[in-house]
């Protein structure tokens, strides 16, 4: 018997679902953070004119046209999945899920698509104007995108706007109102976190390649100006990010008491419950199955219950409250914590690239530029954590306290299809991976040449004013 | 105005201040609103067939070309656009998962290997001409240059399979799936090679008017043979349908566009643009072959009709306030594409974002 070796149609689906959206989030995510970027430099370059934005412009923008190919690669099998393995959801719940979904191909992805076939081979063939509109477009088209996606995700996180009816013994949604199920108390939370996360992920990123440049030459110009531009950035975002994750916490605390308790893995409810900044195992087993109390922590008193009821002594309450069997807990808690722990790292990035800043020391060789440029991923790391806590947190529901996600899941799918499609999709997308990271590395590679040069230019540049018998500067 | 849901005439409903006046609620806009969606479905469909399918031909094509610069010379054709075309197809899944998500559930889950088969291969014809830029060793560009043909000869086949199995109700893949596959491959390299050659000049033009003719051929013979294959096995019960003067009219009118766009593409520079529009027509025309085979049934498999599968009335009011406007919009913009890149491709344009 080989049936041991085959998953089960229900698991492998949301290990499908969660390993191509762990994937398909990187490319989303460097589309929405990186598109803001090639605004900028386009439309420098046009209104300066200068050299320096038109290497920019030339380098991110070939780093956005092979993350938006992935992206669009990696995004088409998830729109799928919603046919392909929870047809039950899509037939239960397509009236709500379905419209958005439509809204954002023909409003944001036809928009995005379209303008960036102009901005990437168009430089010759429009006017200035019209170019640096096509990539405000093209981020148009990416925030738009990530806006109906959002809608879609915070429908099921807070639902609203729907009845439940009955037809033939089958039950199903029907809208009932339509700003209420676009505009979910989730929504501006969601949104606003999300998109932030991409513009600090990106902006990581930015400030990693930034810092390699700057190390192989301080004085290429281009990559300082880069350097100072995406710190700026970072201190002000990654601040914004953890002021607007708390309240954000504690609006999860109030509409998914469960999530909240999974990711403090709070199994009995209480009274006056603390907050627990870090957490560290004490044994291979608190890795698996957390729980609070058992863990080292270091916690605030109070904080938890402060958080959730605006009071100290408030009631927070335990997965024992909900009719859960085998919460995933331990991914959500540990999930958590590595995104708030990178959260805060990311500040301290920041902060401490402003201080060398203020110091005059930001382009020298040193830790920081180190720790910049092992920072690069981590960005996109936070943003996946982040996903895992939103999505495994809701479980076992697809639609908070609506449906199941082992209701939503085909019934006609079999063990066998689930492993032949999961294999595909292991191998397609670690391939996929590994080809991005290595034209990211050539298109590196590239311009590190160019870096070269600017200090050769440079270099001569002084040589020549040095030699220069009777320069301006002797007059 | 009846509705699906029965139930729902029961049902205490937010009366909300804007959509209440505006969009009704407890009917649709017009009578005939889901018959309408079911058009706007196989329109989306029509303009991928005939957007994309060029994208294919010309990748299938790209494999009989030896001369690294006519290689080019086709990514380059191809560069600025394919990504936008093959945004039809997104909008052809959202559309049926919006207006008739029993239908999408049903298509998508009966074929499951098949829709990821479809998937990889578009991956496939996607990346590979983005990576092909981004080095120059000639290993590297071999591979990617394979990966592209295979990609772009794969796409068109399990996309027109999936179509075939849909159309002929046979809810599995069968010989009809096989034969609807291959010919819209066929149809594909017609319309790839039509517009290369409205985009080339002198001896390349010649040849892909050549493989143009011989792809026509290949379509017409390819139809000829499903059309003989569902007529005798008859899993649907069409037969009379196949003899109904709308489907005899509609199969002459892709023969008799085919026919227009050999002589076309056989005469000088103005009249391949009419060859290039006419493998647009054949698109529409099997559309709307689809479109009368199908109705009014949307999945013959389980015999789920427009009626039985479209939304409810408030859901599908709001989908066409929001939708057709934008559609107008996406029309306009993609006409703005292609003026600006109309007329023959130079050499240098080249492919991607290499300065």
């Amino acid at each position: 018997m080989i049936e041991p070796l085959l998953i089960d149609p229900e698991l492998g689906s949301r290990i499908q679902f969660g390993g191509t959206l762990s994937v398909h989030i990187v490319f989303a995510a460097l589309s929405v953070g990186l598109a803001p970027y090639i605004v900028y430099f386009t439309y420098k370059e046009i209104s300066t004119g200068r050299e320096k934005y038109e290497r920019l412009r030339s380098f991110w923008t070939k780093i956005f046209a092979i993350g938006f190919v992935m992206g669009t690669a990696t995004g088409i099998p998830m729109s799928f999945q919603f046919g392909t393995n929870f047809p039950a959801f899509s037939e239960f719940a397509g009236e709500l899920i379905g419209g958005p979904l439509a809204f954002e191909s023909t409003m944001a992805f036809f928009l995005e698509a379209v303008f960036l076939g102009v901005l990437l081979f168009g430089r010759e063939r429009v006017s200035d104007r019209v170019y640096v509109l096509s990539s405000v477009l093209v981020m148009v088209g990416a925030w738009l995108s990530a806006l109906w996606i959002l809608i879609v995700n915070s429908w099921m996180q807070t639902p609203q706007g729907y009845e439940l009816i009955e037809e033939n013994g089958v039950t199903g949604l029907v809208l009932t109102d339509p700003i209420a199920a676009y505009f979910t108390p989730r929504l501006f939370w969601m949104y606003v976190h999300m998109q932030n996360a991409a513009v600090i992920s990106v902006t990581l990123f930015v400030a990693g390649v930034a810092a390699y440049f700057v190390w192989t030459n301080p004085d290429s110009e281009p990559w300082r100006g880069t350097l100072k531009l995406s710190v700026g950035v970072l201190a002000i975002t990654s601040i914004f990010q953890v002021i607007h994750g708390d309240m954000y916490t504690r609006h999860v605390v109030q509409t998914q008491p469960m999530k909240f308790a999974a990711m403090e893995a709070l199994y009995e409810t209480k009274e006056g419950a603390p907050l627990h900044l870090l957490a560290f195992p004490r044994n291979l087993a608190d890795i698996t199955d957390p729980r609070a109390e058992e863990l080292f922590t270091v916690s605030i008193p109070y904080l938890a219950s402060f958080l959730a009821e605006a009071d100290p002594t408030g009631v927070v309450y335990g997965l024992e409250e909900f009719d859960v069997q085998n919460p995933p807990v331990a991914y959500v808690f540990w999930s958590f914590r590595t995104m708030v722990f990178l959260g805060f790292w990311f500040i301290a990035l920041g902060l401490w690239g402003v201080y060398r800043m203020r110091k005059g020391t930001l382009f020298e060789r040193g830790r920081f530029l180190k720790a910049l440029m092992a920072s690069i991923p981590l960005g996109f790391v936070a943003t996946i954590v982040g996903w895992y806590v939103t999505e495994i947190g809701r479980q076992p529901w697809i639609i908070q306290d609506v449906q199941l996600t082992s209701e939503g899941v085909s019934q006609t799918l079999t063990s066998t299809q689930m492993t032949i499609s999961l294999s595909a999709f292991a191998i397609a997308y670690a391939i996929l991976v590994v080809l991005f990271i290595r034209v990211i590395k050539w298109i590196v590679d590239d311009e590190l040449e160019r870096v070269l040069e600017d200090d050769f230019e440079r270099v001569e540049q002084e040589r020549t004013d040095d030699q220069a018998p009777s320069g301006s500067g002797e007059v | 105005m009846t509705t699906n849901f029965p139930i729902m005439a029961d049902v205490t409903r937010v009366d909300t201040v804007l959509f209440g006046p505006v969009v009704p609620v407890d009917e649709y806009l017009i009578p005939w609103l889901p018959e309408l969606w079911f058009g706007i479905l196989l329109f989306t469909l029509g303009m991928y067939v005939f957007l994309d399918g060029f994208d294919f031909g010309i990748g299938m094509l790209y494999g009989t070309r030896e001369d690294e610069a006519e290689r080019d010379l086709l990514l380059s054709i191809f560069g600025p656009v394919w990504d936008a075309n093959e945004v039809w197809l997104v909008a052809f899944g959202t559309v049926l998962f919006a207006a008739f998500p029993p239908v999408y559930a049903s298509l998508l889950s009966d074929h499951y290997l098949l829709v990821f088969a479809i998937v990889f291969a578009l991956i496939l014809r996607g990346i590979t001409p983005e990576l092909r830029e981004q080095r120059d060793e000639p290993e590297w560009v071999r591979a990617c240059d394979r990966g592209f043909v295979v990609g772009s000869t794969l796409s068109p086949f399990f996309i027109g399979t999936l179509a075939g199995s849909w159309v002929f109700g046979t809810g599995t893949i069968a010989l009809p799936s096989v034969l609807t596959g291959v010919a819209v491959v066929f149809l594909s390299v017609a319309s790839g090679a039509a517009y290369v050659a409205m985009k080339t000049t002198d001896t390349l033009r010649e040849e892909m008017v050549r493989y143009g003719l011989y792809a026509a051929a290949g379509y017409l013979l390819s139809v000829v043979v499903l059309l003989i294959t569902v007529f005798l096995t008859d899993p649907l019960g069409v037969r009379e349908t196949l003899l109904s003067t709308p489907v005899l009219a509609v199969v002459l009118v892709t023969v008799v566009f085919l026919g227009i766009g050999v002589v076309a593409a056989t005469r000088d520079a103005l009249e391949v643009t009419w060859w290039f529009y006419a493998t647009g027509g054949v698109a529409f025309a099997l559309i709307t072959l689809v479109a009368i085979l199908l109705y009014p049934d949307l999945y013959p498999a389980t015999g789920t009709t427009v009626r039985e599968s479209i939304i409810s009335p408030l859901a599908l009011n709001v989908l066409t306030v929001v939708v057709i406007p934008v559609l107008f919009l996406v029309l306009a913009y993609f006409r703005y594409l292609y003026t600006v890149f109309s007329g023959p491709v130079e050499h240098e344009d080249g492919y991607g974002t290499s300065d």
